[in-house]
């Protein structure tokens, strides 16, 4: 790199060069560097706090495989405990005398609760995002989709008691189940919540594919349903992916809404298929139960051990949605 | 150019400072009274805080109801003056603030009685404790083994950090491990509400948070109201508390809150809000 940039002073208008040098300039140096330091020290903090938040939940979930008998080997009692907390549904961690930490349940719950989110979330969500794109006017698209995004604003707490005191008697109504707070319910909540976020990444995946295409496929003669169907949505799949990725992160990762609206029973559903009754996710385990265990007890740390697990199923989905994005982006920019 | 940058830093970096003083000046009143716990008891200590704070305005007590156990781990702490509890400490609670150099003292404020509600269109008109026990415990599922009609029976717990919880436990299921099936909610008025909203629903609230939406059932015959409660004829009868780091000072604020139940408008704001006053006021 050139650290002295001379002109000659008739061409360009000035007798000394651009760029001064540390000797010629000591204070100007200094000043950069502090400069460039501090945005550094800026940058790397928020870094830093997203490790640090691992290594907390990490060094406070570790203790709950080391508590327990003497006279086991390590390994063999680090394999129990994971084998009790993945294989058993009896969920009793504040009984006096032999404390359960079977999760199984409790992870099924946020499984069932995701899962029927999305499947109602993804064909609404895609479908909106397709109409927005390619079939509404330009005009309606500039309205709806901000009231859409809209709905991203709203705070859970709102949504879990519009689920509880609304949705819950509606569903006792108008299904004959038991009870009105179960996964349809929570389901149904989390896929309303998810459907902005859908939609929003969809709808930009779509738009990005760009003209070019769209004009392309109509000009072999293809109809505007074999042009959204067969050429736009497979060039912006990996938009689509991510979206779908996102609004899945949203429907596992939401607590207050699940608390109000899922019934909180430690139970997998009973014929497998039956979402009419209640469960209890991963988020409203930790919320309900983490208020009053005391600080140290097992009870303490298998909930860490939860919120481990939570941790690393969403941060692997924010790699993979990092990765599919990024590959989006750039194809975007090759079609322009 | 600079110039004018850099009188815009110090012009921001003095009201920073000005505001930053005035902050610290305006510190608050000189009595600062900080409660916490049960949200059983809530209703009472907030009652008791504004009637506390209207007769002495340089008195500020602050009320927060998270659980009767975070009001114990807070006075453990030292996180708060008093915890409200709507049981007592437990063993490891005590055995914590006794190696912290205190001793607890209880001062019972008022009785309360967990009433057992189902939905007001449930034709049941009466439990006994071991029915009750036999649907938490998931050995009755239907409402027509206990007199009622075919309906499965849908029950609502609290969380276990609760009082209320901890009560019905102790005197109902007396140690048996609740069923799977059973809901938790985390607060009486949810508990309210969901048994509101649910025909084949049972569940269990103090008797401050009865409603017109549920109706209470008499257990073992006795239905409970403010005279079974308070002789302890009901069977889930439990009395609420307070608790302070050894007896308050005499005068203090602290003393001024625990033994404002004794007075008559003490004992009158423990009736309003649905309790059972312990004096024959």
């Amino acid at each position: 790199m050139a650290n002295r940039i001379h002109t000659e002073g008739a061409a360009a208008g000035f007798d000394r060069p651009l760029l001064l040098t540390p000797g010629e300039d000591l204070a100007g140096y200094v000043v950069g560097l502090a400069g460039r330091f501090v945005l550094f020290l800026v940058a790397a903090s928020s870094i830093l706090a997203v490790l640090l938040i691992f290594a907390f939940i990490i060094r406070e979930a570790v203790p709950f495989f080391l508590q327990g008998e003497a006279g086991v080997s390590a390994f063999r009692h680090v394999f129990d405990r994971l084998a009790e907390l993945f294989a058993s549904t009896q969920w009793y961690p504040e009984a006096s005398e032999a404390p359960e930490f079977g999760a199984l349940a409790i992870v099924a719950g946020s499984l069932y609760v995701t899962v029927t989110a999305l499947v109602v979330a993804v064909p609404l969500g895609l479908l909106t995002a397709v109409c927005l794109s390619d079939i509404v006017p330009f005009g309606i698209r500039q309205i709806i989709k901000p009231v859409v995004e809209l709905l991203a604003a709203i705070p859970s707490v709102a949504y879990g008691f519009f689920a509880a005191l609304v949705l819950s008697p509606l569903i006792l109504r108008y299904l004959d189940v038991p009870t009105g707070k179960n996964v349809i319910n929570a389901g149904l909540i989390l896929a309303v919540m998810a459907i902005p976020t859908i939609v929003s990444v969809s709808e930009d995946a779509l738009t990005a594919v760009g003209r070019d295409l769209r004009e392309a496929s109509y000009a072999c003669g293809a109809t505007r349903a074999e042009t959204i169907l067969r050429v736009v949505m497979p060039a912006a799949h990996n938009g689509i992916i991510a979206a779908i990725i996102l609004g899945m992160m949203r429907a596992i990762g939401e607590t207050m809404a699940v608390w109000m609206a899922a019934g909180m029973a430690n139970q997998i559903p009973s014929p497998w298929w039956d979402l009419a009754q209640s469960v209890r996710p991963l988020t409203g385990t930790i919320a309900q139960e983490m208020g009053e265990t005391p600080v140290g007890s097992t009870h303490y740390h298998v909930l860490f051990v939860l919120g481990l697990v939570l941790l690393i199923f969403t941060f692997g989905l924010n790699l993979v949605t990092e990765a599919l994005l990024g590959r989006m982006r750039r194809q975007g920019g090759k079609n322009t | 150019m600079r110039v004018r940058t850099l009188e815009r830093l110090v012009g921001v970096a003095a009201i920073l400072a000005v505001g930053m003083a005035a902050a610290v000046a305006a510190q608050g009143p000189a009595k600062a009274l900080l409660v916490n716990g049960s949200t059983t008891v809530g209703p009472i200590a907030d009652a008791f805080a504004e009637a506390l704070m209207k007769k002495d305005p340089t008195l500020s007590i602050t009320v927060k109801k998270t659980g009767s156990g975070d009001g114990a781990k807070a006075l453990v702490d030292g996180l708060c003056d008093i915890a409200t509890m709507s049981r007592f400490m437990k063993d490891k609670e005590y055995k914590a603030i006794v190696e912290k150099g205190a001793l607890l003292v209880a001062h019972a404020i008022a009785m309360d009685g967990v009433c057992v509600i189902v939905h007001p269109t449930n034709p049941v008109s009466g439990l006994t404790g071991d029915q009750i026990r036999g649907i938490y415990a998931g050995r009755i599922t239907n409402w027509k083994e206990v007199g009622g009609v075919d309906a499965p029976i849908v029950g609502f717990s609290r969380d276990t950090s609760s009082g209320t919880y901890e009560t019905f436990e102790g005197l109902i299921m007396k140690g048996e491990k609740m069923a799977a099936g059973v809901g938790t909610v985390g607060s009486n008025p949810e508990m309210h509400d969901s048994v509101a909203t649910t025909p084949g629903a049972i569940g269990y609230v103090g008797l401050g948070f009865l409603g017109e939406k549920v109706k209470a059932l008499p257990v073992n015959g006795i239905m409970p109201n403010k005279g079974t409660i308070a002789s302890g004829v009901y069977p889930i009868a439990r009395p609420l508390f307070l608790f302070t780091r050894g007896y308050p000072e005499l005068g203090s604020a602290i003393h001024t809150f625990s033994t404002f139940y004794l007075t008559e408008e003490g004992q009158e704001i423990v009736e309003a809000k649905g309790f059972v006053p312990l004096t024959n006021y």
